[in-house]
This record gives structure tokens, C-alpha cells and sequence, in this order.
């Protein structure tokens, strides 16, 4: 405890990184999950290679991404871009399946009707089908909210800074607190990504908490 | 107007093997819904009633054949605008769960443009208008009950107003008494409103209730027959529309011929709190006991009454006609009635007189003959298919 308030600073800061490796690929892979999904959602052949193909992505080890990448990129070893296209293909891996799944789940009646009442493929996506699959959107980015932030940490192995160094340096120098406190410290991050992303979720969808008549 | 012209829809085989033509669900329509009038599809399942709904505005395309209102072909326009024009009615109503009932209704005009207050007063003005609690206005779909999100479904596809309506069985999910509530409004709508209105239903009864004309439609998607409510249950073309046109035709044709004036007999009537002394008196076993505005309440078996006439003593089981509605309910008053006197109410509910049975079949034989010997109307019935629903006679209402 007292190690951890000494390093308060230091913690702080390395978990401001650590939040930002894992939440803007999240974003980032939400961005283009969507399309994908949409994709995935209107063709039932694209569905099967779609899924089939960003599910594969997410079993490439994350080491091994981090290694392979830069050469890919051109960018350095030591870069944070790499750890950002990497966590963004694993956010992608896991958002596809769900975004698709979500717009699927649109009552048959309600998107009969959209149609009907004359919208265009892409406002009934904007307007009816993506507010309605907001629930399991939500609940797929809060998957892989806590895997990005979990898969960030081993970056340490590669030198990029964030709360993974006191897992690895903890480790390094048998010194258990740090590790601990590492360990906890992703935690609490993951809690907090958890959050917003709930709070953000209720705000969009108030529908879902009424009453049944 | 909505017209079809040698309309066919043909599906390619699933198996598709065998290079075969494929199934038919629609064969070769031709049809005219007129202006202004409900033209109802009805048939068994798989006789392309639906198919023939979707295919007016796009939402399927016919094989062959053209589909046109008001004279301009279908395929001819912007697929979104000519569904902004046509109010679409669906069986779960298939609102918007993310929406308020408010924006459900707006949501058409917002689609054409109008901003978002002019588009929320007219959909205000619409939801009252089919019978809801302004105070629904705010709440989700989910909060509504069945009916209630179907009268949301009618009030959205008119918010745009829009000279047609495609229905395909909108009011069959909910629960029979909440569906004749339903259809009535409906009705009542309709007449002040005069939409062109292609109507789906697999429910012969509700077809020949709201229908100006009917389409039966057999399996394999052919018109077997295409008359009105009365022309139908008088003079089905063949064995198919027979069947499934139903029993009790005779009787139900009887629904759409007004009540003749007939001479009513005068019925001795007591009021709610009369001594068993006065209803015996008046010395027939059924007495007839009446409201305080004149309105009947139900029969009184005079034996059965202890000291005074009360509510619980009431006969609930006759109906009552109306000297405004059809020989159906004035046959009908007749016969559910314990004493075998029909009650007859004037239009604002208070009693005229009593008719018996055999009162009311000479009405319905001089009608038969009235109308063989005109080779005008061989079947007799007493609409054209051009009658308006809202001008047929009212229905019976239940003795209460």
C-alpha cells in the first residue's frame, strides 16, 4: 500500500497510457465494425466470410502482432501505433460478429414496416436498426473493452509504457507488491471503461427501461 | 384508384434442379380497387394475398404485369416516394421500440420534409383522432397494449395522409372483443376520411364486415371471385367460394339488407324497482323491463321476481334492433329473445315496440321476391359493390 502511494504518480500516468492504448482502438474498432457488420448483416454469403475471417484475427497472439506489424507499418518497434493497430484488429475481431448480430435482431416487423414507410437502406441503418441494436453493441464493446485492456499489458514485453511494466519490472525483480498493484490497477481500469460504456448505453436507450403495459 | 393488370408473381423453385417454372403466387390478377373504397383479399393461406398487398408498393416485384394508381404505372416512380404516399398497416403494428408514440406517428412526415413541430401537432392531432389518450403520446410501444399499438400503427400510416392504404391483417394479434372495437373505428374512420384502402385478411366475416367489395383469392394465387359483401354470400361462383364463404350465409346476407318498416307491437314495460304484484299484472310470463329513459334493460321472467325487480333478475341474452339497422339484427332480436319478442330500439336507444319471428320472414320472402323479379339484381342483394361500408345498416347492439 505505502508502495503504491509512493508510486502514485507514476501509476497514474502509466495508466493514462494504458487507457489510451485500449480505448481508442476501441473506438477506432467500433468504427469499422460497423460498416463491417452492416455488411455482414444485408448478405448472408459476405456474413459467413466476414465472421469468419475477423474471428480469425483475434486468434493471432498479441506478441506476435506486436513483432509483425512494424514491419508491415514501416514504423519502429518501439512505436505506440503499433499496440493501436494491433489492439484495433482485436476490437474488430470482436465487434464484427456483434454489430451484425445486433441489426440482425431488429423485429421483423418493425424493419418491414420502416421499409414500408418508405426509408432508404442506409436511414433505416441510421434511423431503426442501429439505435434497436444498441443493447448488443454495448455488450460486445464491454467484452472487448476488458480484453483490450487486459491484452495491452503484455506491450510491456515490447518496451511500450503502460501498467504492464510493473507486472513485467514487479516480475523482474521479485518484488510482489509491484505486481499487485499492476494487476489491480487494470482492474480498476477495466471497471471504469465497464462504466462508461453502461452509462453511455442507458443514455442512448431509454426505451428499454419502461414498464410493460 | 389502385389497378392491376394481368399480374403475375413467380418464384423460382427452391430445388431449381429440375429448370421447372417455379411456384406461382400470384397468377395473372386482374383488378380494380375504385377511389375511395375498402377492397378486401381474403383466402386460405398460400393464395398470395399477402404477395398481392407488397407488390403495390414494391416491396415486391411482380414477374409480369402492371400495378398502377390513380393511373401512373408503380415501376414507373421513385420507389421511396411512392411508399411515402401509401399508409402501410401491419399485423404487430411493427412500431419503433426506440421511439414515443409521438415520433411513431410523426415519423412519415419527417420523412418528407416536414420539420419536427408541424410533423408532432399533426401526429397529435391523429392519435386522438383513432382513440387514444393524448397522454399515450409520450410513451414507448412497449408500455401500450395491443390494440392500443394498433391504433398507433393506423394513426402513423395516415399521419402523411396519404390517398392510399395497404393493410394486411391488421387487426388479427389482438383479442376478438378489442378487434370488433377495432373494426368499427375503423369504419367510422373510413367514412369521414374516404381513403382507397386495399385491405388483407385470411377472416371471411371480418372481409364481408368492412369490405365495399371482396376478392376471394384461391391457393395458387387466382381471383376466384370479386363482388360485394352481399353479391358473395348470395351467389358464390363455385364450390371453393361456397365453402369458404362459410355457413350460416343466408343469415349473414341478411346483415346487409336494411330493416323494412314494419308494424311493431306495443310492449307493456315495468322499470327497475317494480313490485312483483305490478309485473304480474301485467299477465304474460316474460315482461319487459325498461331504464329511466325509455331505453330497454332486459326481460323479467314475472314468476321469478320475489319482491321487486331488480338488475340481477335481468335476462341478458336478448339483443336489441335497431329501426335504422339490418332484417340480420331484427331476426336476430327475435330469436335470442326468452318471451320469442324481438326487442326493436329507435336510433337513440329508446324502445319502439316488440316483433316476433314470424313477423320478420315475410319481410325477408317479399324481398327474395322483389328482387327475382328484377333481372337486375338476380341475387337480391341489397348493396352494389359501390355502397359504402359506413352507409350499410348499424350493427346490432347487445341488450344491456
Amino acid at each position: 500500500m505505502t508502495w503504491a502511494l509512493d508510486h502514485i504518480g507514476d501509476i497514474m500516468f502509466r495508466a493514462g497510457q494504458h487507457a489510451w492504448l485500449a480505448g481508442l482502438p476501441l473506438v477506432l474498432g467500433l468504427v469499422i465494425a460497423l460498416p463491417l457488420g452492416w455488411l455482414a448483416a444485408r448478405r448472408p454469403r459476405l456474413r459467413a466470410v466476414l465472421l469468419t475471417t475477423t474471428g480469425l484475427l483475434y486468434t493471432i497472439p498479441s506478441l506476435a502482432l506486436f513483432i509483425l506489424l512494424p514491419p508491415l507499418l514501416g514504423t519502429k518497434i518501439l512505436d505506440p501505433v503499433n499496440v493501436i493497430v494491433a489492439m484495433t484488429v482485436y476490437t474488430v475481431a470482436l465487434l464484427t460478429r456483434t454489430v451484425a448480430d445486433g441489426l440482425s435482431s431488429v423485429d421483423g416487423s418493425t424493419r418491414q414496416a420502416a421499409i414500408a414507410m418508405g426509408y432508404g437502406s442506409f436511414a433505416r441503418f441510421r434511423a431503426v436498426d442501429l439505435p434497436l441494436a444498441v443493447p448488443v453493441i454495448a455488450a460486445g464493446l464491454r467484452v472487448a473493452a476488458v480484453s483490450n485492456v487486459s491484452i495491452v499489458s503484455v506491450a510491456s514485453l515490447i518496451g511500450i509504457s503502460q501498467l504492464g511494466y510493473f507486472l513485467t519490472d514487479g516480475y523482474a525483480r521479485s518484488f510482489p507488491t509491484e505486481v499487485w498493484v499492476g494487476i489491480v490497477a487494470c482492474l480498476l481500469l477495466a471497471l471504469v471503461f465497464d462504466l462508461v460504456i453502461q452509462v453511455v448505453s442507458r443514455f442512448l436507450t431509454p426505451w428499454t427501461r419502461v414498464v410493460a403495459a | 384508384m389502385i389497378r392491376f393488370e394481368g399480374v403475375t408473381k413467380r418464384y423460382a423453385d427452391a430445388s431449381g434442379t429440375d429448370g421447372g417454372a417455379g411456384s406461382v403466387a400470384v397468377d395473372d390478377l386482374t383488378l380494380e380497387a375504385p377511389t375511395g373504397k375498402i377492397t378486401v383479399l381474403v383466402g386460405p393461406s398460400g393464395c398470395g394475398k399477402t404477395t398481392t398487398l407488397r407488390m403495390v408498393n414494391r416491396m415486391i416485384t411482380p414477374t409480369s404485369g402492371t400495378i398502377s394508381i390513380n393511373g401512373r404505372d408503380t415501376a414507373s416512380l421513385d420507389v421511396a416516394e411512392l411508399r411515402r404516399g401509401i399508409g402501410y398497416v401491419i399485423q404487430h403494428a411493427g412500431l419503433f421500440p426506440h421511439r414515443t408514440v409521438l415520433d411513431n406517428v410523426a415519423t412519415v412526415p419527417r420523412l418528407l420534409g416536414t420539420d419536427k413541430r408541424t410533423a408532432r401537432s399533426r401526429a397529435m392531432e391523429l392519435i386522438e383522432r383513432v382513440g387514444l389518450d393524448p397522454a399515450m403520446a409520450k410513451r414507448y410501444p412497449a408500455q401500450l397494449s395491443g390494440g392500443q399499438q394498433q391504433r398507433v400503427g393506423v394513426a402513423r400510416a395516415l399521419a402523411a395522409d396519404p390517398p392510399v392504404m395497404l393493410m394486411d391483417e391488421p387487426f388479427s394479434a389482438v383479442d376478438p372483443v378489442v378487434r370488433e372495437q377495432l373494426q368499427n373505428e375503423f369504419l367510422r374512420l373510413q367514412s369521414d376520411l374516404g381513403k382507397t384502402i386495399l385491405f388483407v385478411t385470411h377472416d371471411i366475416d371480418e372481409a364481408v364486415k368492412l369490405g365495399d367489395q371482396v376478392a376471394v383469392l384461391r391457393v395458387g394465387g387466382v381471383l376466384a371471385q370479386l363482388d360485394s359483401p352481399a353479391k358473395l354470400l348470395a351467389d358464390p361462383v363455385d364450390d371453393f367460394v361456397a365453402g369458404f364463404v362459410g355457413r350460416d350465409r343466408g343469415y349473414r346476407a341478411l346483415s346487409f339488407a336494411a330493416a323494412p318498416e314494419l308494424s311493431l307491437t306495443d310492449e307493456p314495460t315495468v322499470r327497475l324497482g317494480a313490485g312483483a304484484d305490478e309485473v304480474r299484472a301485467i299477465g304474460t310470463p316474460w315482461v319487459l323491463c325498461v331504464g329511466d329513459a325509455g331505453e330497454p334493460l332486459g326481460w323479467v321472467r314475472a314468476a321469478a321476481v320475489e319482491s321487486e325487480v331488480t338488475r340481477s333478475v335481468l335476462h341478458r341474452g336478448g339483443t336489441v334492433a335497431s329501426t335504422t339497422g339490418s332484417l340480420r339484427a331484427l331476426l336476430d332480436a327475435a330469436l335470442s329473445s326468452p318471451s320469442g319478442r324481438g326487442v326493436v330500439a329507435d336510433a337513440d336507444g329508446r324502445l319502439v315496440g316488440t316483433i316476433r319471428a314470424a313477423e320478420v320472414i315475410p319481410a325477408i320472402e317479399a324481398r327474395r321476391d322483389a328482387a327475382s323479379s328484377g333481372a337486375a339484381a338476380p341475387s337480391g342483394a341489397g348493396t352494389g359493390a359501390t355502397t359504402s361500408a359506413a352507409d350499410r345498416p348499424a350493427e346490432e347492439a347487445t341488450a344491456r
